[in-house]
């Protein structure tokens, strides 16, 4: 038997006095009760409370209220076309919720239906006054779940030894490729840099400074009247070749658009040298 | 104490047949031959809804038969109809003092039958988890065995840690019964910061605490004339019945799955399986506290032991277990849980046979019933722990 | 007038007795009332909070300020329900049983002095009417268990009377070695002989618990039975649902019975007090101050000597499971029936030696 649970063999009468000394040491110890109605407990962000919906990302998937395994979620939507954005376009369809019901009778807090939400439109809140005189007043619509979503506390910090959250990581790996991309860059420009002042000589400072620095890059040239005005030459080409008149007019207004920061850069680059 | 051999053999189902019934609350005895006494459905001795018929001779209990099923609710049938996600939610509910166990043991079944590797994090947690899950169940036992008894403080004293331990587990899960943290392949989501720290604090509590219930329960005079020889039961019994778990650990038999049969990463730590002497209500109750200690021990070596890491890998949109069968084995807190897993293919299983402990404890109660005296039956009902919803499910 | 009212059996005339006849009988009435009701419920509310905070909770706090007004709430919720009577019952004996060991209890009081010169009547055979009014509040118990025509009431009643008798033995006999020590009966004396009494050849004075330990140890044990409360519970939480005897009763009769059980637990204090714990005297030795400030600061310390043995009643309660019958018989038996009569030779050897 283990060690501090198994009792010492002592005379009779001792078990009694060890018994009434603890009961007296905890006689002067504070008590542990929580006055409830004037004292709230202070809850874990991840309690499940109860559920609150974020109808806004919410898609119609359907996929919660097939994975509850009480089927307390009643969900009703409709389809509505939306008009297309600009003349000539397709209709697109779209789901719109009308009613989003989760009846707290039936739900056994197991969290499924929020694990499995691809939209993060179903969220836990530590939220668990909600007791009603009637059992129909358990099943909550959509304005309430709704309401609940002002009590959904942020998500707390992970271990030190967790892994980063998905999202995070992602985020992460995609600054680091930035950030690598631009490196990358940097070096080429510098080391092709060196190859022209190797050739070149002293004279070409402006120039290497501005090769020093890189390349212009075209994406940082502004040029006005992008969007409306077109390459004309480019859109007749087009329209013979037989593409669509859209089409033609998107390839045309792009051609100007290059046209135009060619010959801002050019001009700069001159003006740079002269 | 009737020797087994001399004895007539009792098999359930060859109980005298009642003439006379009286469906009544609470025990009491009468001094007439030939009484039949149900100690009914609801009664506060039993946990739960568990009717125990006794017949009587006098003071004396001459059989005694369980009645079950009051509590059934169909969990291997409703689970045919549901995917892994939904049968771990609702196995939570079963045993309710050992949820976590409970889909520990399923989501190891679903992880054999596919294959799946599990993340070193995973384990540990999970067995972090389940430990302090361990310590919730029998600190459950504690109290409530000395509160039939008519030591009223312990109660209070294992609710007051019970608290410490789910608002810990809470912190985690979001749960603080049904966990419902298990997914096949690992745990839902990591702990969060803080949680290891709290970990850390909470043991070293519960463990300053225990000597409090060694002194106020296990070293009390009356409560050892109470339970000490009562309802003893012979290690040859205990495994003929089936009996695992603490019941069976105090009558000497040192079994226990994680060291027998090593699961998650029990096999890498120091397990402690303490056991008693005679197998009577003190040695129950007495293999419960160590039991807590050792639970309190692993723990602290869990701590040691955390790597870090991720905790699940990413699964299919619908999980679905090849066809083939698993059977798992488990330690969970009141005795071997096996979970026998059968998939034809899709995502709901073919067959779920639950192996569930309390059913075969329960089966000891007319071999330790008989020949008691009526007082000493409430105390051997509260000493052979068992939950109703674990024997019905 | 005093001469012919005082009972023939009287010896001290207490500070109640003024003039008139009527208003002395108003003041000892409200006396013997005041320790019944009054502080039974301090009692109770002192085992709320003290079982309370052992249990590392707090105890009723809403009904008042934390908590004080909480049994006069029970009581008005106790005489608002419903009077029910079960149909096979019978309805006379039912009805009377609560009353039947109420009134007993209550009557204890009656002897009790708690202050100097405050008591409502000092009888010669003070101590023996205290313990056998006691004894007739057993009848209302067995009559409780018999009318309610329910049979583990009778089972319950029954136990409940073979412990009361059981335990009776042991109470009196270590009650008789207070009175042989005392010299007398009656309970005033038997404070003032704690008084007074010097050990032999010095001048300490002493309280009786000290040379009779072991009788307060016998008694008290036996007093906690008597009142069947926790570790000797068993004819009331055997079935640990219903509540023995008490079981068929609901309302007022129920109220009845708990309020005799707290009362009996003051008066049982009161009693230890009295025997062996110095009376109103604060300290051995100490003297105690004349006229009213002395009566007051008697009563005072009475009453807290009381909430004391009621504390420490209530600590047993928390600390302790149950005994089992015939554990509790075997105690009563062969345990403190020998100790107690050893410890009766041992004080008639001690008072005719020293």
């Amino acid at each position: 038997m283990s060690p501090v649970t198994t009792p010492k063999s002592a005379p009779f009468g001792v078990g009694l006095l060890k018994g009434a000394a603890v009961t007296l040491k905890h006689l002067f110890r504070p008590a542990v009760t929580q006055q409830y109605p004037h004292e709230r407990p202070d809850l874990a962000p991840r309690t499940r409370g109860v559920i609150a919906l974020m109808d806004e990302n919410c898609t119609v998937c359907m996929l919660c209220s097939r994975a509850c395994p009480d089927w307390c979620i009643y969900i009703d939507s409709h389809k509505e076309t939306v008009p297309p954005a600009k003349e000539g376009g397709r209709a697109r369809t779209r789901n719109v919720l009308d009613r989003f019901a989760i009846d707290f009778a039936l739900c056994m807090y197991c969290g499924i239906c929020v694990d499995v939400c691809p939209f993060d439109a179903l969220w836990w809140s530590p939220e668990f006054e909600y007791a009603e005189y009637d059992i129909d007043g358990l099943l909550h619509e959509m304005d309430r779940l709704r309401e609940w979503m002002d009590t959904v506390p942020p998500p707390p910090p992970l271990d030190s030894g967790a892994d980063a959250p998905a999202e995070v990581a992602d985020a992460i790996a995609a600054k680091q490729k930035e950030l690598d991309a631009a490196r990358d860059a940097a070096d080429a420009a510098a080391s092709e840099a060196e190859a022209k002042t190797d050739e070149g000589g002293d004279s070409s400072k402006p120039a290497a400074k501005s090769a020093g620095s890189g390349k212009p890059n075209v994406a940082d040239v502004h040029v006005e009247g992008a969007g409306e005005q077109l390459d004309q030459e480019v859109y007749d080409s087009l329209i013979a070749e037989g593409k669509s008149e859209r089409m033609a007019r998107a390839k045309a207004k792009a051609a100007w658009v290059r046209a135009q920061k060619q010959k801002q850069l050019d001009e700069d680059s001159d003006g740079g040298d002269a | 104490m009737t020797d087994l051999a001399s004895s007539e053999k009792v098999v359930p189902g060859n109980a005298p047949a009642e003439d006379v019934v009286f469906e009544v609350m609470g025990d009491a005895d009468f001094d007439t031959a030939e009484m039949s006494l149900s100690i009914g459905p609801a009664h506060p001795a039993t946990h739960g809804v568990l009717r125990v018929v006794l017949d009587m001779d006098g003071e004396r209990i001459r059989h005694a038969r369980p009645v079950i099923g009051y509590m059934h609710r169909g969990f291997e049938k409703l689970a045919e109809y549901r995917d892994f996600a939904q049968i771990m939610a609702l196995t939570n509910r079963h045993d309710w003092l050992s949820g976590f166990g409970n889909e520990l043991g399923v989501a190891l079944a679903a992880e054999k039958m596919m294959e799946m590797e599990v993340p070193e994090r995973a384990q540990w947690i999970r067995m972090l988890i389940a430990e302090w899950n361990r310590i919730l169940n029998h600190l459950m036992f504690v109290g409530s065995y000395a509160l039939e008894l008519g030591g009223i403080t312990p109660m209070f004293y294992a609710f007051r840690e019970r608290e410490d331990i789910q608002f810990l587990l809470e912190s985690a899960t979001g749960g603080r019964l049904h966990f419902t943290y298990n997914q096949p392949g690992g745990v839902k989501i990591d702990l969060p910061h803080g949680f290891m720290k709290e970990s850390v604090e909470l043991s070293a509590t519960v463990r300053k605490r225990l000597p409090d219930y060694v002194d106020l329960v296990l070293g009390n005079e009356i409560f050892q004339g109470r339970t000490k020889g009562i309802g003893a039961l012979p290690p040859e019994v205990a495994l003929a019945y089936g009996v695992s778990g603490p019941t069976l650990q105090a009558t000497g038999v040192p079994e226990d799955s994680r060291v027998t049969e090593p699961y998650l990463k029990y096999g890498e730590i120091d397990v402690r399986v303490p056991t008693g002497d005679n197998g009577d209500s003190f040695d129950r109750f007495a293999v419960l506290l160590g039991r807590i200690e050792a639970s309190l021990d692993i723990i602290d070596q869990v701590h040691d032991h955390m790597p870090a890491g991720p905790v699940n890998s990413k699964l299919p949109k619908i999980v679905k277990a090849p066809e083939g069968f698993a059977y798992v084995r488990t330690e969970n807190p009141l005795g071997q849980l096996g979970y026998w897993l059968e998939s034809d293919g899709s995502k709901n299983p073919w067959r779920f046979k639950m192996r569930t402990p309390s059913f075969s404890n329960v089966q000891t109660l007319p071999w330790l019933l008989r020949g008691q005296l009526m007082p000493d039956a409430v105390a051997i009902l509260g000493s052979v722990f068992f939950v109703v919803g674990d024997v019905d499910r | 007038m005093t001469t012919i009212l005082t009972l023939p059996l009287a010896q001290q005339a207490s500070v109640l007795d003024v003039g008139n006849f009527a208003l002395s009988a108003v003041f000892k009435i409200g006396v013997v009332l005041v320790m019944f009701m009054v502080i039974s419920l301090v009692g109770g509310y002192l085992e709320h909070k003290a079982m309370g905070h052992m249990q590392a909770r707090t105890g009723p706090m809403e009904a008042g300020p934390h908590g004080t007004l909480q049994l006069v709430a029970d009581g008005i919720k106790f005489v608002q329900k419903e009077d029910v009577i079960p149909r096979n019952a019978d309805k006379w004996v039912f009805a009377a049983a609560p009353g039947v060991a109420l009134v007993p209890a209550m009557l204890g009081f009656y002897v009790l002095p708690l202050g100097p010169g405050v008591w409502a009547a000092d009888l010669e055979l003070g101590l023996f009417y205290a313990l056998a009014i006691g004894s007739i509040g057993v009848l209302g118990i067995l009559m409780g268990g018999w009318a309610s025509a329910n049979k583990f009431s009778l089972i319950g009643g029954l136990r409940a009377a073979a412990q009361l008798i059981a335990y009776e033995l042991p109470l009196i006999l270590a009650a008789a070695a207070v009175g042989i020590q005392a010299g007398s009966l009656s309970l005033v004396d038997i404070v003032d002989a704690q008084m007074t009494m010097q050990v032999f050849g010095t001048p300490i004075t002493m309280w009786f618990i000290i040379p009779q330990l072991l009788g307060f140890v016998i008694f008290f044990i036996a007093a906690m039975a008597e009142l069947s409360r926790p570790p000797f519970d068993m004819p009331i939480a055997d079935s640990e649902l219903v509540f023995g005897y008490m079981t068929e009763y609901t309302g007022i009769k129920f109220a009845m019975y708990l309020l005799t059980e707290y009362g009996g637990m003051v008066f049982m204090s009161g009693l230890m007090v009295v025997l062996y714990l110095g009376g109103w005297q604060i300290l051995p030795g100490v003297d105690m101050p004349e006229g009213t400030w002395g009566a007051l600061l008697g009563v005072g310390v009475t009453l807290g000597k009381i909430m004391l043995l009621i504390f420490v009643i209530v600590w047993a309660r928390v600390a302790y499971p149950r005994l089992r019958e015939d554990q509790l018989q075997k105690i009563s038996w062969l345990i403190l029936i020998p100790l107690s009569l050893l410890n009766i030779v041992i004080v008639a050897l001690g008072k005719v030696l020293l």
